[in-house]
């Protein structure tokens, strides 16, 4: 990245620690969860070291998740609070995802479907701790009667295809919004790119000024 | 247990066929209620040929001993005190242990390839060293069978006594019973042989005798005769209409080909809306604005 004094600060440091150690917990549980999931998947069992450090490590790492996110959401929740400009940006983010974004309501730092994003990560994440706990056979399982595992695993199964889709869909918006995984790499972005994605927050970070 | 190999019917979380080239006959293990003593030499023989040991346990004040299956024991008997009329006493000792069923749900809900298997002949084997100690198979149990050991965090039940069979002998159990309540031997048979116990036992005054082999399962490779066959509950909780249940088939049946659909869906529509679209770049009006 060229060093740029106009950029605008998007993410501290901290921040951006926090978003790739959540982000990379969840890859590894995503590929240890389809493993276990369905045959057609268990051959990723092999990138954990079989089946075995598969199924001792996901859980594990669930709990590094668990911690990683639960920082995050402390972090981003106040930022994350959708207001109704919010919800009218998302009425309108299909023709958005159709080339045409001159109705668009002007994003603040964050648009509505991130902030929306976060909230749905946030209830399945706990669906998942949740359904996981119960799921975990060598140190929990037994506190709970067979109706209640059984419901977990359906629970911990439909949540976890729903979030691997809802963090592919974030991983495509990412990529095909030029310039936003340096936002999130670096931390600075154009003033250029902040006016056309989130002229609120432009607007807000440079007082006024074009 | 991997005596047997060329005749699997099915082998868990695998797509493919299974080495299943040789058919055998359909077997079943008849346990006759009716004629059991509870003397527990089952579960002595069935220790003695598989070699393990459960620990020294405490009297309850009963006769339960052990009060429950264990990763070394593979079936207990279980005593039931039941007063069908007030002041009739009855004594309904039955054999637990793994059923065997036509339609296994341990084999069902098990993620790793091989470590359940069902062969030809009906009986359902836990693999352990393909099993990875997840405990789904635990979860996927109408009859709550499988225990997972501490020791070794692996999944052990009745075989079946699959290498005994698999070398022409009988289980152990049945080898061992002194009064000849176990019977094995082709389904068929013991099917067979069950309806002349049960015609036996009407005659005596047991209007609803019957056999257990519950078709929710699609029938088990252990059947019952039971003096009771209306109430099977009442022989310490044996359920009554057992089948795999909904939620273990909705995760999974429906939900592991329509939740791979859909990642696959998302991925091919991500990737369409970028060949159709294209990017979402910063306009050329603002590129320019910033230019100077």
């Amino acid at each position: 990245m060229k060093r740029d004094p106009d950029k605008l600060d998007r993410y501290t440091a901290p921040e951006r620690v926090n978003h790739w150690l959540v982000a990379f917990a969840f890859i590894l549980l995503a590929l240890s969860g389809l493993a276990l999931f369905h045959p057609a998947f268990y051959p990723l069992s092999q990138l954990f070291g079989g089946g075995i450090w598969t199924r001792i490590l996901h859980p594990f790492i669930g709990v590094a998740l668990i911690f990683s996110f639960g920082s995050m959401f402390f972090r981003f929740r106040k930022l994350c609070v959708l207001t109704p400009a919010d919800w009218e940006w998302l009425r309108h983010a299909r023709e958005m995802m159709g080339g045409d974004d001159r109705n668009m309501p002007e994003a603040g730092k964050l648009n509505g479907g991130q902030k929306l994003l976060f909230w749905l990560l946030a209830a399945c994440m706990t669906l998942l701790v949740l359904s996981g706990i119960v799921m975990w056979r060598a140190y929990f399982s037994f506190l709970f009667p067979p109706g209640v595992i059984r419901l977990a695993a359906v629970v911990h199964a439909a949540t976890g295809a729903g979030m691997i889709s809802l963090i592919m869909g974030h991983i495509y918006l990412a990529i095909w919004t030029k310039e936003s995984i340096g936002a999130m790499l670096y931390g600075k972005v154009r003033r250029a790119w902040a006016k056309q994605h989130h002229p609120a927050w432009f607007r807000e970070m440079t007082g006024g000024r074009k | 247990m991997a005596l047997q190999s060329l005749d699997i019917t099915r082998r868990s979380a695998t797509t493919t066929p299974s080495p299943s080239q040789r058919q055998t006959i359909e077997v079943a293990k008849l346990i006759d209620v009716t004629k059991c003593i509870g003397c527990k030499a089952c579960q002595v023989a069935c220790m003695e040929w598989n070699d393990t040991r459960d620990a020294v346990g405490a009297n309850h004040g009963v006769l339960d001993n052990p009060t429950d299956l264990t990763e070394n024991s593979w079936t207990v008997m279980r005593y039931a005190e039941v007063e069908l009329e007030p002041g009739k006493l009855e004594w309904l000792i039955r054999k637990d242990g793994c059923m065997h069923c036509a339609n296994p749900g341990c084999l069902k809900a098990c993620p790793a390839p091989g470590a359940v298997v069902q062969y030809s002949n009906g009986i359902v084997d836990f693999h352990e060293e393909n099993c990875i100690g997840c405990g789904y198979c635990i979860t996927g149990c109408p009859f709550n069978i499988p225990r997972l050991s501490r020791k070794d965090s692996k999944v052990y039940k009745c075989t079946l006594c699959s290498d005994r069979v698999a070398a022409g002998l009988e289980p152990a159990c049945v080898k061992t019973c002194p009064t000849g309540a176990l019977v094995f031997g082709s389904k068929e048979a013991m099917l067979h042989h069950a309806e002349e116990r049960i015609a036996d036992l009407k005659s005596r005054g047991f209007a609803k005798a019957g056999v257990y082999d519950p078709k929710g399962v699609d029938g088990t490779h252990v059947i019952y005769v039971l003096h009771h066959a209306d109430r099977p509950e009442i022989y310490s909780g044996l359920p009554k209409d057992p089948s795999i249940g909904a939620m273990v088939e909705l995760w999974k049946g429906a939900a592991k080909p329509l939740a791979s659909l859909a990642l696959g869906a998302v991925a091919a529509g991500a990737f369409l809306h970028y060949v159709t679209k294209g990017p979402n770049e910063v306009s050329e009006e603002i590129e320019k604005e910033f230019e100077e």
